[in-house]
């Protein structure tokens, strides 16, 4: 349904990104911002979820998997959010993106503590989202479902602090872009 | 007495890769002569794409992919074992150990014998190739690549 309008989303994205690399980030005008694709996932005890629900809330929406190391760094930071704003209507949505499904993705959670809902990916949410073939990738919806923050690859904590409690401010939120792992491929 | 024949088994190699914007690329590898009954070997040269790396066939970390090289075919040659590089130990900012992993172009070994009843004749080993790629901020879904050896027995 909106595969059309976020690819849109990302190649303009891609796009400012490509023109801005080397200064990561550009802050896009609020009206620029694209719907967040719709999806219902499963969550770890089989019930449905819909982005859809979130309505309202800023969510920070993760897509990680359990072989990626720079995804271990981030989710103690966004356990952490989670329990400090969700008071404030904020949510972290993990989305793994294993193929090998539960049987190693709640291993994990439990490894990790994970405290936020976590839900199975699939290939057409993946395409949904621009192909999500670097992880983690990090999506940050604002309060009317519209995205605020894209950023491939390992981001800063300070960065997505920031941009997250923008966004718990006003309801259209920073709007920033930041692509450097897909970028510039660095090492 | 048995007569006596030259057997020589001539293994043309050539290595396809199929699949999608690859981050390890498999690249041709020597050509080798053994004989019936031979205990063959081949170089399999592999490159990763500048900037990324790929985590070696024993990573440190258990939930990282290890590079792993299978056959799942191998006509008139019996699989032997598979010779992996040292590997490079390398500290990243998203692991708090440092890594055992593969960068640049290295080889990989893999040993074969030449079955006692080889038919002179070409003929194919086929196999699949599994690796995980990064750079230091990001990973890239698991993949798996196909490795196609074609072998002449002469």
């Amino acid at each position: 349904m909106n595969t059309m309008r976020l690819s849109a989303v990302l190649a303009s994205m891609l796009l400012v990104g490509g023109i801005l690399a080397g200064c990561a980030k550009k802050q896009p005008p609020v009206t620029a911002r694209k719907t967040a694709p719709n999806f219902t996932l499963k969550d770890a005890e089989g019930k449905e979820v819909h982005l859809a629900d979130y309505r309202g809330k800023v969510v920070l929406l993760d897509f990680w998997a359990t072989w990626c190391g720079p995804c271990r760094i981030e989710i103690p930071w966004f356990r952490e959010m989670e329990t400090q704003k969700k008071d404030k209507g904020f949510a972290v949505l993990g989305v793994s993106m294993d193929d090998d499904g539960w049987k190693v993705v709640k291993p994990f959670i439990a490894e990790m503590k994970m405290n936020y809902r976590v839900v199975l990916g699939n290939d057409q949410v993946a395409k949904d989202y621009g192909g999500l073939d670097a992880l983690p990738t990090t999506f940050i919806i604002d309060r009317e479902g519209k995205i605020a923050f894209v950023h491939v690859g390992l981001t800063s904590r300070k960065d997505i602090d920031e941009v997250v409690d923008e966004s718990l401010r006003a309801p259209g939120g920073s709007g920033r872009i930041s692509l450097p792992a897909l970028l510039l491929p660095s090492r | 007495m048995p007569r006596k024949t030259v057997l020589g088994v001539f293994l043309g190699v050539t290595l396809l890769t199929a699949q999608g914007p690859d981050r390890l690329m498999v690249g041709q590898s020597d050509k080798l002569i053994g004989k019936r009954n031979a205990n063959v070997q081949i170089k399999i040269p592999l490159t990763v794409q500048k900037g990324f790396h790929v985590n070696s066939n024993k990573p440190r970390e258990e939930y990282l992919i290890p590079l792993k090289l299978t056959w799942t075919s191998t006509g008139a040659l019996q699989a032997g074992q598979i010779d992996y590089p040292a590997p490079s130990i390398e500290k990243f900012e998203f692991a708090e150990m440092p890594l055992s992993i593969y960068s640049g172009s290295f080889d990989v070994v893999a040993h074969f014998k030449v079955a006692s009843n080889a038919s002179a004749g070409p003929g194919a080993v086929s196999g699949k190739l599994r690796y995980q790629a990064c750079n230091d901020r990001a990973c890239f879904a698991p993949k798996t690549i196909d490795v196609t050896l074609v072998y002449q027995v002469e």
